[in-house]
């Protein structure tokens, strides 16, 4: 049987329990290294590949004329490859052993929030996060921040791809300008957080260095047409010079990643996220100072988190957004991967309207800041109805046949409260036990 | 035992499951009504352009701000001054039924970051707090408001829509709905339901209404929970029964780019709303006012995109009955310069605040020194602004 602190930590720190599984022996940050065996399992094309495709469909676009009908089907087809992702997202939740890399992925790609708007977009969306965001989880916060800044979901998503120098080569031509998203997004959301000690005038600055940072035929491409001429002053340093090069902008990022707002900003992400809201200067300051002290390393932050009393303490006071809760339900009913990526299109669509109604359509947060983090956000009366209403049919569907007892002694052992252990018991059916399970906050809360 | 082969997830009945066929579900008990008036607020997430779209004709310095932004071809002239966004112009009848007003540069006291998210926040709490910081504990203006109406009961008001509406938190009672909740549940399951819930205070304080939910919004099954329309439908639905005050969001506004095409579409979603709530209000539309209100407007300038980035002054758009229709209110700053917030924004000439007060005040009957002290603290009240018929 599973020890309280096992339990503890799958609840807190990855998807929860699923009973048939072997546990992965090793701490949290064992799980951190080595290769994933979970990457061979669900391949994803690169980038590059991504933008051959593109081309492809462009070049058929202009043979075609004005064919609208297969332009259409193209459009659908590329449109498909976003829920194809969430499910391979899923599938990694459930499948996964090494629960804590699972977090973490989620963690730094909703700190680094996409959203895509047209079919392009929708397409490029899983070499975003397989690129941009899985390798870079554990080791320096400056490679990650790079990467996700410079990829092409990020540079259509937060409108670069429409930022000109106005006194560029370009810009003179084309009579275009700056467009100042992007380079606030970073400063706010990203690094230095938006009590940070940066103004306007270093969000238009930095919007300038930005300028020349765009897409091509065939990936993200620095055009030195595009960029806005001369030096930048940002946060009281000088960037850039005579001749503009993308190397500028990485060296602003790696010295905004090792700013001490940003060291700040993301040690308290990291506790508000995995701990609760209540503040902790303390272990923040200590987070931040081990993060500094290493040269910008991320897991640096997450030693100190997870040496914290507060990692293990019994009490949960955060809540499962839907996509987590989902995983959670389906690991505790044994599901695996397999399952879930050959679920068929109608089923995804379905599992999508049901995650709608529970308040988190994937990868359509509101905003550039991602999915809230505060426990009121998600168990709105609504959205508290459409998770019993999925989970009573899961519970149907799946485990009619499972007794909720053992069920709940597989996946909360001795954690479980009383009052749960008596409804399970006295539940009229055996799926009723199930779903009362399923449904409580036991498995909502972590 | 793994599940791999087995059909995944949801079959046909998985979100299907009927709530008319459940007869568990306890009967809604309708409260006596606090007077006759009704208010709707809607939330314009992500900071509406109000110079695109109340734009300022008048003022020469526009057209030259705006070379691709300052007119359209269904562009609406209002008042000789200021001119229409031609998306809305399905709302014309309404202007000319004196059913529809302006208010032309206001914000709330946020100033300077200029984000999103902290000034929805401000927006939401009607804070002070210039800086937008969030606290612990917030509460919103309307859920404080609620609690200066006597006879204020759990359905008076009501938040539609899946997300949290931080405007309505606090310690009064409320009721919310949003399209595609439903249940169904044994009696013995439900009462352990409650039982599982009970110790959890967050949990009980949500569940008794989830059960609930789907017993009064049976005939609204189908709709879209991100579709203005069907929110505005349920809102007026809920509003002709005992239900007073309703509030839902409708996001799409921060037009960094392509601004004609990307406002164009977050308008059309604003005027579907409210002709949903006109036609669904009947006879009551006359007892009803409308407040669109958002976190900041844009900058006066088109930006380098053919959009325009996060500003300070904006612009409210109000409709109803009960309205002052068929005025631009607020204080014209003009564009110049110098008239502009940091050379860059509209300049705010009064508080949204003061403008949801005296709603509030001509509404319900609220005292202005209340709303002064525990709605919008802070917030000088000053003269009425005039704005309810």
């Amino acid at each position: 049987m599973l020890t309280r602190s096992e339990i503890i930590q799958a609840a807190r720190f990855e998807y929860g329990i699923r009973p048939d599984e072997t546990r992965f022996q090793g701490g949290l940050l064992e799980q951190l290294t080595g290769t994933d065996p979970l990457d061979a399992l669900v391949p994803v094309e690169s980038t590059e590949a991504r933008f051959a495709e593109l081309r492809k469909f462009r070049e058929l676009r202009q043979s075609m004329g004005g064919d609208a009908d297969t332009i259409k089907q193209v459009q659908r087809r590329l449109r498909r490859h976003a829920a194809t992702d969430a499910m391979r997202n899923l599938a990694r939740m459930v499948q996964n052993p090494r629960g804590f890399r699972e977090r973490l992925f989620a963690f730094w790609l909703d700190h680094f929030t996409v959203s895509p708007k047209r079919a392009n977009e929708d397409y490029m969306l899983g070499a975003y996060l397989e690129e941009a965001i899985r390798p870079h989880i554990s080791g320096q916060f400056s490679e990650l921040l790079k990467a996700a800044v410079t990829h092409p979901s990020m540079l259509f998503y937060l409108d670069q791809i429409a930022s000109t120098g106005p006194n560029s080569v370009a810009g003179q031509r084309q009579e275009r300008g700056l467009n100042e998203n992007l380079a606030r997004e970073v400063l706010e959301l990203h690094t230095l957080g938006v009590g940070g000690p940066y103004t306007q005038d270093d969000v238009r600055q930095f919007a300038e260095l930005l300028t020349g940072l765009g897409i091509g035929p065939e990936g993200m491409r620095f055009a030195p047409n595009r960029a806005e001429p001369g030096a930048e002053v940002i946060l009281g340093h000088r960037y850039g010079g005579a001749r503009a090069r993308i190397e500028h902008i990485y060296e602003f990022l790696d010295d905004l990643a090792m700013n001490p707002a940003t060291a700040t900003h993301l040690a308290r992400k990291l506790v508000v996220h995995f701990i609760g809201p209540q503040a902790r200067p303390e272990l923040v300051a200590d987070m931040a100072e081990a993060y500094l002290a290493s040269g910008g390393n991320l897991t640096a932050l997450y030693e100190v988190l997870l040496d914290n009393p507060a990692a293990m303490a019994a009490d949960f006071p955060k809540v499962r957004p839907p996509v987590e809760y989902v995983a959670t339900v389906l690991r505790a009913l044994n599901f695996d991967a397999e399952a879930i990526l050959n679920a068929n299109a109608g089923d995804t669509r379905k599992l999508a309207k049901a995650l709608e109604a529970m308040g988190q359509r994937p990868f359509k947060p509101n905003g550039p800041d991602g999915w809230p983090e505060d426990a009121e956000s998600w168990i709105t009366p609504p959205q508290l109805a459409a998770r019993i209403a999925w989970a009573g049919q899961a519970a149907r569907t799946y485990a009619s046949e499972q007794d909720p007892r053992a069920l709940m002694q597989a996946v909360l052992g001795n954690t479980a409260p009383e009052f749960l252990s008596f409804a399970v018991s006295g539940a009229e059916t055996k799926w009723e036990g199930v779903v009362l399970l399923l449904v409580s906050p036991s498995l909502m809360r972590r | 035992m793994t599940l791999s082969r087995r059909k995944f997830l949801i079959n046909s009945t998985m979100l299907g499951c009927s709530a008319a066929a459940s007869p568990l579900l306890t009967p809604v008990t309708l409260a006596a009504a606090p007077g006759d008036n009704r208010l709707v607020v809607i939330i314009l997430r992500g900071a509406m352009d109000g110079l695109g779209v109340v734009r300022p004709l008048g003022d020469a310095d526009y057209a030259s701000y705006r070379p691709s932004l300052a007119a359209d071809d269904d562009m609406q002239d209002l008042d000789g001054f200021f001119a229409l966004n031609g998306a809305l112009k399905e709302l014309m009848p309404l202007w000319r039924a004196k059913e529809l007003s302006f208010v032309q540069a206001v914000s709330t006291p946020y100033r300077d970051k200029r984000s999103h998210f902290d000034g929805q926040d401000l927006l939401e709490t009607g804070s002070n707090d210039a800086t937008g910081a969030p606290k612990s504990g917030q509460t919103g203006w309307l859920n404080r408001a609620l609690a200066l109406l006597l006879e204020a009961r759990q359905e008076t008001a009501f938040s539609v829509g899946t997300s949290r509406m931080l405007l309505l938190d606090g310690a009064q009672p409320y009721s919310s709905w949003s399209p595609g909740a439903d249940l169904e549940m044994s009696p013995q399951t439900e009462a352990l339901l409650a039982r599982i819930y009970a110790d959890d205070p967050l949990f009980a304080s949500s569940a008794e209404m989830a059960l609930d939910l789907s017993a009064k919004t049976e005939s609204m099954a189908g709709g879209r929970a991100g579709n203005a329309k069907a929110l505005a439908a349920f809102a007026a639905a809920r509003l002709n029964e005992e239900t007073r005050i309703a509030s839902f969001s409708i996001g799409g506004w921060d037009t960094h780019n392509g601004q004609k095409r990307n406002l164009a579409r977050a308008l059309t979603q604003l005027s579907d709303a409210i002709l949903a709530l006109k036609s669904g209000l009947g006879a009551n539309w006359q007892r009803t006012t409308v407040m669109a209100v958002t976190e900041f407007g844009r900058t006066a300038r088109e930006n380098g995109s053919a959009g325009t980035d996060h500003g300070t002054g904006g612009a409210m758009v109000m409709a109803g009955g009960a309205l002052n229709g068929g005025h631009v209110f607020g204080q014209w700053p003009g564009l110049g310069e110098l008239d502009l917030y940091q050379n860059r924004d509209l300049e705010p000439t009064d508080d949204v605040r003061r403008y949801l007060g005296w709603a509030l005040r001509d509404l319900f009957g609220m005292e202005a020194s209340a709303l002064g002290s525990t709605v919008f603290p802070g917030v000088e009240m000053g003269g009425n602004v005039g704005i309810i018929a």
